[in-house]
Formats: structure tokens, sequence, C-alpha cells
């Protein structure tokens, strides 16, 4: 018993004995009506079928036909390309931006600093439909920049290959700032006396770089994989938006095909088991990477 | 994964110790070189959102001629006007600012409680609870959109205000910032408090959260900037226009016909008025809090 509620004859049900539980009751019931229930729900829904109106239980039927699912593989290929080519891309740009900003010898921090992380705050919707008149074949700013420099308007949004490219670029433009940060302030706990001392032993800028920015940023690099991949994953916004999954499929991704199957077609059955798939997919590869990156540090 | 000290303040701050005294013509060259560089890519990323502002003060037939407007119109009042009077688009406006400032303060207070209860507060059930208000952070926000939509529907609460606000009340990054600023409250303080007699409510309120204002800024712009760009669930939850939050009405904008261009410029410059406003006014707070949700173990 704590002297407090010893000394002090309190009428208040808030104790220390009780009070973690009061503080985490919101929390908790909150948790449980909309997350907890949402998530066995959902897994209820993947195994039935909609009859009339009604759920009826199904087996496995859901996983069966996702399996066979020409739209979900290409779904999960469109997925799969921009992970494979927009993260990297990504994540190389934040840490330049982050060894820039790390440096002694910028100047117009404030500034600079600003103009990288304002994309931040901007919501997707609107980043999307910006994006939208931008990367607009005949009157696009774009490709009129692009024509200064002599090259033949690009169908941005019309082409499939040239679809993905847009979404990849939107994306890069509005995440690399906030990977910056991340780089930015786990830089700022390596010792710039491990840089002077590797000066003194005669490093170049490069071997600097590789033996001691790269092994610096290693858990940042981690959480920002893991994090990125995870967003990629779950990618909706911005295909809903700019290309609405198209042209001929080519920008459809997971998040959207959910989307389209429980909210446009009313299959609930079929977009749970998409989400489970997705759930599974997610914890997988988080995994992976948290074993492949992870060791060693 | 190595644990970083938690980077407070001025992120990018210069650097400890500016390395000036030795400062020749190639130092200076290198500073050009750097700072050119960087404010290059700056251009190159505010650029869109100098061409969004720009392109809302003209009419959508401005817009889409060539060349591209690159100076600003006198457009801008008369989109505005027919986006609220035609559009109702004002209507958006006040739905989103009051959701997402209910949703603030409640979010807020939610999970503050359940932060302070996770960092100063040994009970049982602790890990569990923690670990899987966690693990939703892995788990794909789809899987709850069906059971979610059909809980507001048994309830009849399509449309509505608490629809939107209920399910992301319990924050987990929200949590996880509470918690993880609050390790830092010494364990004496809090002892000393109860044995002056002061109860836990008044314990937290009043002694805890006035030295952590920076954090409780940090969760706030968090909070604020997640409801006001929330698009996928207010966009399923949301059937009829007079319900729309700004994002959900920007897109459905976009999907009318014939879509007008001004005007939909017009909205999204609005749209991130209030965003770019609480980031430009607390930048170093939303840093900080960026930060000290990553950069730790």
């Amino acid at each position: 018993m704590s002297t407090a509620t010893l000394s002090v004859r309190r009428r208040t049900i808030v104790t220390k004995n009780t009070a973690p539980y009061v503080f985490l009751a919101p929390v908790l019931i909150l948790f449980v009506a909309f997350k907890l229930y949402p998530y066995v729900y959902s897994f209820w829904l993947s195994l039935t079928r909609s009859v009339g109106g009604r759920q009826e239980f199904a087996g496995a039927e859901n996983y069966v036909r996702l399996l066979q699912d020409p739209l979900f593989f290409k779904a999960l290929g469109n997925t799969a390309l921009v992970l494979l080519i927009q993260v990297p891309i990504m994540l190389a740009l934040a840490v330049a931006l982050a060894v820039g900003f790390n440096s002694t010898l910028l100047r117009w921090r404030g500034t600079l600093r600003l103009a990288f992380f304002l994309p931040i705050v901007m919501g997707l919707v609107a980043y999307g439909i910006l994006f939208s008149t931008l990367l607009n074949t005949q009157y696009g700013l774009v490709n009129w920049v692009l024509g200064g420099v002599g090259i033949e308007p690009v169908p941005w949004l019309g082409d499939p290959m040239w679809a993905r490219v847009s979404i990849i670029l939107a994306l890069t433009w509005h995440y690399t700032g906030y990977n910056a940060v991340i780089y930015l302030a786990q830089l700022q706990t390596v010792p710039r006396e491990l840089y002077e001392a590797a000066s003194t032993d005669g490093a170049g800028p490069w071997r600097r770089f590789v033996h001691i920015t790269l092994p610096g940023l290693r858990p940042a690099i981690l959480l920002t994989v893991v994090l990125s991949t995870i967003g990629t994953l779950q990618l909706f916004d911005e295909p809903y938006v700019l290309t609405n999954g198209g042209p001929d499929n080519a920008t459809l991704t997971i998040g959207m095909y959910l989307y389209q199957n429980g909210f446009r077609y009313f299959d609930f059955g079929y977009a749970s088991t998409i989400a489970y798939a997705l759930a599974l997919l997610v914890a997988l590869i988080s995994f992976a990477q948290f074993r492949l990156l992870g060791r060693r540090s | 994964m190595t644990t970083v000290a938690p980077p407070r303040g001025r992120v990018s701050a210069a650097p400890a110790a500016p390395l000036r005294e030795h400062r020749g013509p190639r130092t200076t060259a290198k500073v050009l070189t750097l700072t050119a560089v960087m404010a290059i890519g700056a251009a190159v990323v505010v650029a869109p959102l100098y061409w969004m502002v720009i392109a809302s003060t003209h009419t959508s037939a401005e817009i889409f001629s060539s060349p591209p407007v690159l100076l600003p119109g006198d457009a801008f009042w008369e989109n505005l006007r027919s986006l609220v009077v035609d559009r109702g688009f004002g209507r958006a406006v006040a739905n989103s600012f009051l959701i997402a400032a209910v949703y603030t303060v409640v979010a807020g207070f939610v999970c503050t409680l359940a932060g302070y209860a996770f960092a100063k507060f040994e009970f049982r059930g602790k890990g569990i609870a923690f670990g899987l208000i966690m693990a939703t952070l892995v788990i794909p926000a789809q899987v709850t959109l069906v059971p979610l939509f059909q809980i507001m529907l048994w309830f009849g609460w399509l449309d509505t205000y608490q629809a939107i606000l209920l399910p992301n009340l319990a924050f987990p990054f929200g949590i996880f910032l509470m918690r993880q600023t609050m390790l830092a409250v010494p364990d004496e303080l809090l002892a000393a408090g109860r044995i002056d007699g002061c109860g836990e409510v008044r314990l937290l309120f009043g002694i805890v959260l006035p030295t952590m204002r920076p954090a409780v800024a940090a969760l706030a712009i968090y909070l604020f900037l997640a409801q006001w760009n929330d698009f996928v669930w207010p966009l399923i939850a949301l059937r009829s226009p007079d319900s729309y939050t700004v994002p959900v009405a920007l897109a459905a904008l976009k999907g009318i016909g014939t879509t007008d261009y001004g005007q939909l410029l017009a909205g999204t410059t609005v749209s991130i008025v209030p965003a770019a406003i609480v980031f430009l006014l607390l930048q170093r707070h939303f840093v900080a809090g960026i930060l000290s949700g990553a950069v730790k173990e």
C-alpha cells in the first residue's frame, strides 16, 4: 500500500494501484471495439460468401479464389514494382539530403529545411489532384518544362508504364523529406571525431561515407525500410486519386483492389480475404527485414 | 537495435563544432557548391506547390492553355466563391475543422492517459496490452474497413461525426509518443507528489503534463494533420455530400464529369493552408515528434 493512500483517506477511486487501469480504460475499450473486434470479424468474413445480401460460411473458398485471381497477382506485381524501385530511390535521396543537412558547409539551413519538409503536411488527395494537373499530357507544367529542352510530350497518366512512373514520382516527392528527418537525427549521433580521425588517416569523402556514415545510419535505415514497406504494401491514396488504378490496371494496388471489391462490388467476404492476405504479407516481409537488416546491430 | 539518445529540440541546428576556423577559398567553393545543389533540389520540391497556388488564381481555361501560367492571375476569389456557393465546399471545410479539432483534443487526452499508464506504472497485463496496441501499426488499416463499415451501419452512424472520430481515437503512434516522452519523467517527482497528498489525476495534469509541452504540441500537430488529411475511412463512412470532409469533397469534385480545375486547385490550396500554418508555427515540435517516435528502439 502506498503511503499516500494510507495517510489521507481519499474518496476518489483513482489510487496508485487503480490509476493505470483507469487511465488505460478508454484506450482499451476503443481498441477492443474498433480494432480487435474488426480484426476477428474480418477474419470470419473472409470465410464467408455473400448470398442474397447475407453472409454464409464458405470455408476456404475465398482463399482458393484469391490464389487463382490474375488481378490480385497483377496488383501484387504493381505493388512489388513500387517497393523495389521507388523505396530504394527515395531512401538514397533521403540519405543524400540528410548528409547535406548534416554538413557544416551548408548555408540557408532553415529555409532549405522548410522547403524539403513542406510536402509532408500535404494531404494525399490534395497532392494527387496537384500531380494529376502537373502531369497533364497536353497542358501540364512538367511536359512544358520537358518541351523546353526538346523532349516530346510524355503521356504520364495515359500510358501503363508512365502511369507507374508518375506514381513513383509523386510518392518520392511526398515522403523523401520525412525519411531525411529520421536519417538526420541518427547522423547527429555519429561522433564528429570519427570523421576527423578518418580524415587524418587519409580517408576520402567516399570512404568516410561508406565506412562511417552508412554504418552509423544502420538503425535508421532499418526503421525506414520497414516503415516504407508497410506504407507501400498498403498503397491506396495515390493510385485512387492519380490514376484510379489504370490504365489497364497498371497501377492497381492491393489496397485499391480491396477497396474495389468491398465498396464497389460489396463483396465483403472477398475484400476481407484480400485484407488478410495483405496483413500476412506485411507481417512476413517486416519480419524478414528485421531478421536480415537487424542482425549485428 | 542500437539505442540512440533521444534528439530533442532543434534537430538540424548547426552541428556543435562548426569548422569555421580554417576557411580558405577551397572551403568557400565547397560551401557554394553544396548550398547550390541543395537549393536546386529545394526548388524542384517547392515548384509543384508554387504552381498550385498560382493555378488557383486562374480560370480552368487559363490553366489548360499553353504555355502554362506561371504568374498570379485574378480568378482566385471567383474560384473560391463558386466552390463555396455552387459546390458547398464551405460545409466540407466546417466539417473538417470541427472533426479535426474535436479529434485532436479527445484523442490527445486518451493517448496521454494511456501513454502515462504505460510509462509510469507497473501493472498486470502491461506488456500484452502495449504489444497488442503496437502490433496494430503493422496490421494494414484495410483489414478493419469492412467491419467498421458494418458497425457504423448497425448503429445508423454513417454520415455522422462520431463515425469518423471513434475508430481512430486510440491512435497507436500517439500512445507510443507519449509513453516515450513520459519515460523521462523522474519517479522521484511522482513519489514526492504522492507524499504531499497529491491525487493521481492531479499528479498527471498538474505536475507531469506541464513539463511536457513540446511532446503535447508534437502530439497535437500529429493528430490534427492525420485527421485533417484522412481520406479512406471518411470516403467510406460519409455517403452524403453534406457530411463530406475536405479530402472527400475534393476527390468528389475531381470525379464529376466536367471538373473545373480553377475551382479544384483553389480548394486544394485552401485545404493545405491550415496544415501549412500548423507546420510553420510548430515546425520544431513536429520534427521532434517524428524523431521521438522514430529513432528509438
